[in-house]
């Protein structure tokens, strides 16, 4: 099954060979999103890389082609246009206005900034610190609270997984209480990202029959739950229809979404099979004292309305280490995640030892969330 | 420079004569006008409240802007029924009403991309979607793709009938070598747009409904039907109140198109429904959903069957010559097809997508007075874009309006 021509990355567990970077799901439609490796330079060329590093441009330019005749991609020379503008309207206001404070002509400074970024998955390392730099200063003009953003990208030979163990489940429903305060979801609307089905013992996974909206005490006398969320697919549907990919599947296996990047036509939510996405209808609205102040740019970062959000196996934490929010919320031990490439991980000790399956296989998705039981 | 100076003409000539006209004219104007700006109140609640002040959800998340836009696209393919046998097969009897129809194609594109910039999330970030600046996700995504076509499509439509009506503006006979090439393209580009506009929804496989073959051909089929029978209505009002005559024989002829393709359309229907009744399997809830209901909900229910029912009824007033040829009867029949398409192409499809939902919820979809607010909003402003296109280019064609050295 190690067909490097197929599309997607298929997990290849009892193999021996590793995954490399070289599968990316990104669709590589538009620039690529791991490092080039360093080609071996032949003697000419690195005497020519050598005159070019001390000398460079001076070489062959002068004067006036050293300023205009810099070579530069559409995005940076979109970014230096929109700079030129911002320092020409700064001087316009700051002229004209004796009244606006330095905070607000921050702020304005900043949402122009933020209003014309590029698309975070094509950014190099520099450009994602400086967009979370402006965020949380913006945060901090906004509601004088300080708050921790990242911007850390994927670990090497990581892959996460996650298997949900259908006999221990319960339908506490405390993951999901976990969810919607770690990941900063509006409570207006009452946004879930994990959605718990109480089917009858005796039916089989009945889905039809299931309530995923129940309001009594549990375990109810006959029941028994399964939880669904978003599965971060291996071949994600979702992530070829958006027509800006504002979503993408990471490195490490996370299906993610540039909230700002985001036009908010829905076309993703239409092609998950999985019921895997949300949309902010309205503007989302998390009490002050209620957020979560440990955030990262991919994950519980506050949205705005008229975006997609979804599970991101929350990123903030996953990457730090340590388990999603539902995971350590579970007060009966049915839930697990790791890394999928590491043989000792008790992913991987599941998915050896226990009958796992996937829901709606046939449609070549390849969730990376297994159910087994006991 | 004198092509500039008769372009400046035109324009001058052109406003005067969509500002002028009869108390009926304006009147009608007048009316569109209104609508349109309860349609700019409603959206503008809408960019400051946000989609929730429609009847979408996350578990029905398109409804009725994207349902309009689909069958949009339908209309707006239907003109190369007219510019087919006028450009390319040199059928003299449509040669009048081509220029209508293209003007009603460029009306509908317009309504298409409204309906799809109304249904957005941010309207205010949709340069993420300009090639070059932003990142156009091209091939991959179907959407992209229907920008492209829908684009190229309004281009090919402009451009034709205004370099046509801009020769004749001055008196000239239009040129064949130059816009022959442009409406063979156009031929294949309306078959494009409403293919594109299918596997929108046929390339998902998450929506058993939508994920069939015969998506594509029916959407073709269907627009056949009632893009030309909206040509017709069209001109039966045009020659009533306009000077510009159209004869017994061009309409005869658009009824015929109108026919054929809505009886291949009932066919398709047939194949649809047998597939699945017949052998009903878990995909097929969505369709029991739409024709029957689902577990005692039955909003579309109403909607489908009177959809079926006008769509068989004008088929079978269609297909007997004597009734055809009637225009009373022609002309209702028309009238019926169109609202059975409309609802069948309309939300009869892009709905019942939605339902049952992926893990077999069953929650329906009502749009809000909002949402019919901005709809009927957009659907005015096609009727006032294409009432002044069709007036100069009526001027243009009669004679009324020529350049004057």
């Amino acid at each position: 099954m190690s067909n490097s021509n197929k599309k997607w990355f298929s997990l290849n567990l009892n193999s021996s060979t590793k995954q490399t970077s070289a599968s990316c799901g990104c669709g590589n439609t538009a620039g690529d999103c791991h490092s080039k490796e360093e080609p071996e330079l032949s003697e000419q060329e690195f005497l020519a890389a050598a005159v070019d590093a001390s000398i460079g441009e001076e070489t062959h330019k002068d004067g006036f082609e050293q300023v205009f005749d810099v070579k530069m991609d559409r995005r940076s020379a979109f970014k230096k246009l929109t700079a030129s503008l911002l320092i020409g309207a700064g001087a316009v206001s700051t002229s004209c206005s004796t009244l606006a404070g330095d905070d607000s002509k921050e702020k304005a400074q900043i949402d122009w900034e933020e209003q014309f970024k590029g698309n975070y998955k094509l950014m190099s390392d520099d450009e994602k610190k400086a967009t979370v730099n402006r965020l949380v200063r913006s945060y901090q003009l906004r509601t004088g609270k300080t708050i921790s953003m990242s911007s850390q990208n994927a670990h090497k030979d990581v892959l996460y997984g996650y298997a949900f163990n259908i006999s221990k489940c319960q339908g506490y429903m405390d993951c999901v209480t976990a969810c919607v305060e770690e990941n900063n979801q509006d409570r207006n609307s009452q946004m879930q990202y994990i959605r718990i089905h109480e089917m009858k013992d005796g039916k089989g996974f009945n889905f039809n029959e299931a309530d995923d909206n129940y309001y009594h005490e549990v375990p109810a006398e006959g029941h028994f739950y399964m939880g669904t969320q978003c599965f971060h697919c291996d071949n994600p549907p979702c992530i070829e229809v958006c027509p800006v990919q504002a979503t993408w599947r990471e490195d490490d296996g996370l299906v993610v979404v540039d909230y700002d990047w985001c036009v908010g036509c829905r076309y993703c939510m239409a092609a998950c099979p999985y019921d895997g996405r949300r949309f902010n209808w309205s503007k989302p609205e998390v009490p002050e004292n209620e957020v979560n102040k440990n955030q990262h740019y991919l994950g519980n970062r506050m949205r705005k309305k008229g975006v997609v959000e979804k599970c991101t196996f929350c990123v903030q934490r996953s990457r730090a280490g340590k388990n999603p929010a539902c995971v350590e919320a579970c007060p009966t031990g049915a839930r697990i995640f790791g890394n999928l490439l590491d043989p000792n991980s008790t992913i991987r000790w599941v998915l050896e030892n226990k009958k796992v399956f996937r829901l709606k296989e046939d449609l070549g998705t390849e969730p990376k969330f297994w159910y087994f039981m006991d | 420079m004198r092509r500039f100076k008769v372009f400046t003409s035109l324009v001058k000539d052109s406003f005067d004569i969509i500002t002028r006209g009869s108390k009926k004219y304006h009147l009608w104007m007048g009316l569109l006008t209104f609508i349109m700006l309860v349609g700019m109140y409603c959206y503008s609640i809408q960019l400051d409240q946000g989609l929730s002040v429609t009847g979408m959800t996350d578990r029905v998340s398109w409804g009725l802007y994207i349902s309009n836009f689909t069958f949009l696209v339908g209309v707006a393919a239907a003109a190369v029924m007219l510019v087919m046998p006028t450009y390319v097969l040199k059928d003299i009897d449509f040669k009048q009403a081509v220029l209508i129809g293209e003007g009603l194609a460029v009306a509908a594109l317009i309504m298409c991309l409204a309906f799809v910039v109304a249904d957005m999330g941010g309207p205010s970030v949709l340069w993420h979607m300009i090639p070059g600046i932003g990142v156009f996700n091209f091939p991959n995504s179907m959407l992209t793709w229907d920008v492209i076509v829908l684009n190229g499509y309004l281009f090919l439509n402009i451009s034709i009938p205004f370099y046509i009506l801009f020769r004749h503006y001055q008196g000239k006979e239009s040129k064949k070598s130059v816009y022959i090439p442009g409406a063979l393209l156009s031929v294949f580009w309306a078959v494009g747009i409403h293919l594109v506009t299918a596997f929108l929804y046929q390339g998902l496989q998450a929506r058993p409904f939508w994920n069939n073959a015969l998506l594509g051909p029916r959407f073709l089929a269907s627009a056949f039907a009632a893009g030309p029978a909206l040509i017709i209505l069209v001109l039966a009002i045009i020659r009533t109140y306009t000077e510009f005559k159209i004869k017994d024989k061009t309409l005869k002829k658009i009824a015929m198109v109108v026919t054929v393709a809505a009886q291949i359309n009932l066919i398709m229907l047939i194949s649809e429904l047998f597939k699945e009744f017949y052998a009903p399997t878990h995909h097929s809830e969505s369709a029991y959903y739409l024709f029957f209901g689902l577990d005692g909900k039955t909003a579309l229910l109403p909607w489908i069957w009177t959809a079926i029912s006008l769509n068989v009824l004008a088929t079978v007033l269609l297909t007997f010559h004597k009734l055809r040829n009637n225009f009373r009867v022609l002309f209702f029949s028309c009238f019926i097809l169109f609202v059975a398409i409309w609802i069948e192409k309309g939300f009869g499809l892009i709905v019942p997508g939605f339902i049952p939902g992926p893990y077999g919820k069953i929650a329906e979809y009502t749009p809000t007075g909002i949402e019919i607010g901005v709809t009927l909003g957009i659907w005015a402003m096609g009727a006032f874009i294409f009432t002044m296109l069709a007036k100069t280019a009526i001027g243009i064609e009669t004679g009324t309006l020529r350049y004057k050295k």
